[in-house]
C-alpha cells in the first residue's frame, strides 16, 4: 500500500485560496451596486475571476 | 410594439397631449393610468376603461408616441416566455404559499452551502485547492470538480441563495405595505367625487422638483377605484441608482394645486429588504455582468448535479461496502437494512 508522503495542509492553508476568491467576488457583487461606469467594469473583472479559476483548474492536465 | 426611428432632435410632446390623443380614439372612456414602458423608449401607455372601475376584458391600453401623439396600437395582454418562466422561478404558479416554499428552499441551499465549507477541509488535507484527481474513480474525479467548482463560486451562490429566500419575503411585504400605507392615507379622500385630472405635466414637475432624483414610472388618474383616490395623482416613483431603481415609492399629487405633496415614508427595513433583488437576479451591471451571471449559474448547476451524483454514488459505495462477499446480483437495499443481516 503506498503512502501519500505530502504533509497534512493545515485549515489556513486548506482556506486561503477559497477565502481570497470569496474576498474578490465580494468586491465584485457590491462594485456593480455602487455605482455605474468603472464600478461596473470592477464588477465584470472581479466576477469573472471565480469563473476562470474554475475552468482554469477543470481543464489543466491531471498533475 | 417600437415607436417608430425619426429624427434624433424630434422633441417629445407634453404627456397631456398624448392623453388627448387617447381620449380622441376613445371618447366615452375613463383614463385610469398612465405609464412608460421600460424598453420602448417614447411609447406612452394610457390606461382607459368604459367604466371608472375597470372590468377585465374592457380595459384597453393604448400604445402613443410621445413625440407625435400617434397611436401604434394598443397593447394586448399577453405573457411572454420570459414571465411565464419568471413565474415559475418565483412561485410555481402557486401564488404567496409557493413563494414561501421556495424560500424555505432557498434556506436549506444556505444551509448546504456552509456545511459543504465545512466538509471541505478534511477532503483537502492532503490535495491542493484545485487539484483534480482524474487517475481514480469516477467519484474522486467528480467530488474535486465538485469541491473545486464549489468554492470558486461560494460566496456569489450564497449570496444569490440569502438575496433570493429574503426575495420571498421583500415582495408579500412591500405589497403588505402599499396595501396598508395607501388606503389609509386616502382614507378621509374616499367617497368623495372623482376631481377633474389636472395636468399630468404640471404634476409631474411638482414631483420632479418634491424628488429631484426619482424617476417617474406611471401615474395613476383620481379615481373612485380603491387602487387610487378620487382627489389625487398618485405619481409612481423609483430611484435612478442601481441601489434604489426597484424601490417603488408613490407620490400624492393633489389635484388642487394648492394643496401640498404628500410622500408615504417606505419604511427603512423594506428599502433594505428591495437591495437583495438586484443582488439575486444580477440585472444591475449591465449585459456582461448578465453573462457572467450565466456563466456562474452553469458552474453552480454543476455543484448541485455532482452533489447528487456524489450523494448517490456514496450510497451505493456504502451499502455494497457492508453485503457479505457473496456473488450474485447487485442488492439495492439500503446501509442499515444490509447491517442486519
Amino acid at each position: 500500500m503506498r503512502v501519500d508522503r505530502k504533509p497534512v495542509n493545515s485549515a489556513s492553508r486548506i482556506y486561503q485560496t477559497p477565502l481570497l476568491i470569496a474576498v474578490i467576488s465580494g468586491v465584485g457583487l457590491a462594485s456593480a451596486l455602487l455605482g455605474d461606469g468603472v464600478w461596473d467594469i470592477l464588477s465584470w473583472i472581479n466576477l469573472g475571476i471565480p469563473v476562470a479559476i474554475a475552468i482554469f483548474y477543470w481543464r489543466r492536465r491531471a498533475t | 410594439m417600437q415607436a417608430p426611428d425619426l429624427p434624433r432632435d424630434t422633441k417629445t410632446l407634453p404627456i397631456d397631449q398624448a392623453i388627448q390623443a387617447a381620449q380622441r380614439v376613445r371618447p366615452q372612456d375613463h383614463v385610469l393610468f398612465v405609464n412608460r414602458r421600460e424598453n420602448s423608449p417614447f411609447v406612452v401607455v394610457v390606461g382607459m376603461s368604459p367604466t371608472p372601475i375597470p372590468v377585465p376584458g374592457q380595459f384597453h391600453r393604448l400604445l402613443i408616441d410621445e413625440r407625435t401623439t400617434a397611436i401604434l396600437g394598443e397593447e394586448m395582454p399577453h405573457r411572454d416566455v420570459m414571465d411565464i418562466i419568471l413565474t415559475l422561478h418565483k412561485d410555481m404558479f402557486t401564488g404567496l404559499p409557493g413563494e414561501l416554499f421556495l424560500g424555505a428552499m432557498g434556506i436549506l441551499l444556505v444551509v448546504s452551502i456552509v456545511s459543504g465549507v465545512v466538509v471541505y477541509a478534511p477532503f483537502m488535507r492532503r490535495i491542493d485547492f484545485g487539484t483534480i484527481r482524474h487517475r481514480s474513480s469516477p467519484r474522486v474525479t467528480w467530488l474535486d470538480l465538485h469541491n473545486l467548482l464549489g468554492m470558486a463560486t461560494v460566496l456569489w451562490l450564497l449570496v444569490v441563495a440569502v438575496t433570493g429566500t429574503i426575495n420571498t419575503l421583500a415582495i408579500p411585504l412591500f405589497d403588505m405595505w402599499r396595501a396598508q400605507t395607501l388606503p389609509v392615507l386616502l382614507k378621509p379622500y374616499q367617497g368623495k367625487p372623482v376631481a377633474k385630472p389636472p395636468s399630468i405635466d404640471a404634476a409631474i414637475e411638482r414631483v420632479r422638483a418634491y424628488l429631484p432624483d426619482a424617476r417617474i414610472t406611471s401615474v395613476t388618474m383620481p379615481t373612485a377605484a380603491r387602487f387610487g383616490s378620487p382627489q389625487h395623482l398618485v405619481v409612481w416613483t423609483k430611484g435612478n441608482s442601481p441601489l434604489t431603481a426597484r424601490l417603488l415609492t408613490p407620490v400624492l399629487v393633489n389635484a388642487d394645486a394648492s394643496l401640498a405633496i404628500e410622500a408615504p415614508q417606505v419604511p427603512w427595513y423594506l428599502r433594505f429588504l428591495q437591495v437583495s433583488r438586484p443582488l439575486h437576479f444580477g440585472d444591475y451591471g449591465g449585459l456582461p455582468l448578465k453573462i457572467i451571471w450565466a456563466l456562474l449559474d452553469l458552474l453552480a448547476i454543476i455543484v448541485l448535479v455532482s452533489g447528487i451524483y456524489l450523494w448517490f454514488a456514496k450510497s451505493r459505495f456504502s451499502s455494497r461496502a457492508y453485503l457479505p462477499m457473496t456473488p450474485g446480483p447487485k442488492s439495492h437495499t439500503r446501509p442499515a437494512d444490509a447491517k442486519l443481516r
